[in-house]
């Protein structure tokens, strides 16, 4: 037995787009209440013309502030690109996940990236600017260093991260793999 | 614990010419290989009381879709054969006349105002879900000339790792319109493909009531080998 095919998620994919799902914070949601340090996580898609995807499907998938994906934080967010292809998540940071050994990954957040024109999902992952887990993570070493940027989100605003996607072409991001 | 690769030829490319869309969203560099970690060995709960299941497409309280009713049921395992217990399944599609209920879509057939087209079900304890919808209708793209969907209704679901996480469509059997849709057809190996067909089921057939189809789904599973760090 083998695994089921991927297909597209096409351009309709909105029908299973709930906009509130891309606050992992919302009031009445599963993290309300769960303390950490709250942040904003942006970016934008573009494809290999440096064109916006107005019509992609993101998820996330995270650690909480403690670094442990079994406790009571739900870190799953989904968001649909807006015209621009922008994406938007308010979440809690994670914390360092536990890797090989006793080694830590640096704190990061999984994204999967699905649209008309992908077959099958691309994944990568979010990182953060300036932590100092990121010198000795075994993915982040595992990048050519000159593509490394590619994953790291810089900081904008307070408690808001940047990490703009690129399909395709110069400075395409690296995707995973898993 | 991690998630085996997927069986040689089961996967569709990246960059499949016959598909437009692919040409400028396909990445040019090799995509990075890494070991899972519990990132990826893990997956978010994904429980009917915070994500509310609606098993019934075509009716609700007052109101009922137009088109021919049907049940579509299958069966949630993972490559061992090992059922996948309260996965959620979230479906969604085109109505009967082959138009989504979706403002981007300019096709001209009649929309339905009692038919949203999207839907979710969690799997029991042998992995069995169940939901009752209209038969969608194909519809026209612009991929290329006269290019028609066939009847499909797309499927997305979770399993127990970030790994399994998978999209997908159910076609349906006898299709004239599968041989050639480049979707479809982007699927190297022939058997996978061909998995991707739901069969008609008498079983799941209702007398008096609607036509049954199965459409089972494999998400990938667990790698023999233990990891480095396993005691
Ligand atoms: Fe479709």
């Amino acid at each position: 037995m083998s695994a089921t095919s991927s297909q597209t998620a096409g351009p309709y994919w909105h029908l299973i787009d709930f906009p509130a799902w891309a606050d992992l914070l919302r009031a009445g949601g599963p993290n309300a209440g769960i303390a950490g340090e709250r942040i904003t996580l942006v970016g934008r898609i573009t494809d290999g013309d440096g064109a916006p995807c107005p019509d992609a499907l993101v998820e996330i998938w995270q650690a909480d502030p403690e670094g442990r994906y079994d406790a009571a934080f739900h870190g799953f967010g989904r968001c649909a690109t807006d015209a621009a292809g922008g994406f938007r998540f308010t979440t809690l940071k994670p914390g360092p996940v536990r890797g090989q050994g006793n080694s830590f990954q640096a704190p990061h957040v999984a994204l999967s990236i699905f649209a008309r024109g992908l077959l099958q999902q691309l994944v990568t992952r979010l990182y953060f600017a300036e932590e100092p887990l990121n010198e000795q993570d075994p993915i982040l070493a595992s990048v050519p260093p000159a593509r490394r940027g590619t994953l790291i989100a810089r900081p904008e605003d307070a408690g808001t991260w940047r990490l703009d996607i690129r399909l395709q072409g110069d400075d395409e991001t690296v995707f995973l793999e898993v | 614990m991690s998630f085996r690769p997927p069986a040689p030829g089961t996967q569709p490319p990246y960059d499949a010419p016959a598909y437009g869309s692919t040409h400028k969203r396909h990445p040019k560099q090799a995509l990075l290989r890494i070991g899972q970690t519990l990132t990826e060995t893990s997956a978010p709960r994904m429980t009917e009381a915070l994500y509310p299941a609606a098993a019934n497409l075509a009716k609700g309280p007052g109101w009922e879709a137009q088109g021919e009713r049907i049940i579509v049921a299958g069966r949630v395992l993972d490559e061992d054969g090992r059922p996948l217990v309260g996965a959620m399944v979230e479906v969604w599609q085109a109505n009967a006349a082959g138009r989504y209920n979706h403002e981007r879509d300019t096709h001209d057939a009649p929309l339905d105002a009692n038919f949203k087209g999207e839907g979710r079900v969690f799997t029991d304890a042998e992995g069995w879900y169940r939901y009752t919808t209209i038969r969608p209708g194909a519809y026209p793209w612009r991929n290329h000339a006269n290019a028609w969907r066939p009847v499909h209704i797309h499927y997305s679901l979770f399993g127990q790792g970030f790994a399994q996480r998978l999209i997908t469509q159910m076609y349906f059997p006898g299709d004239p319109l599968l041989p050639l849709d480049p979707i479809f057809n982007c699927i190297p190996d022939a058997a996978a493909r061909n998995r991707l067909v739901a069969a008609f089921d008498l079983d799941v057939t209702q007398p008096d009531h609607a036509l049954g189809y199965r459409f089972d789904i494999v998400l990938r599973g667990r790698d023999a080998t233990p990891m480095e760090n396993t005691p």
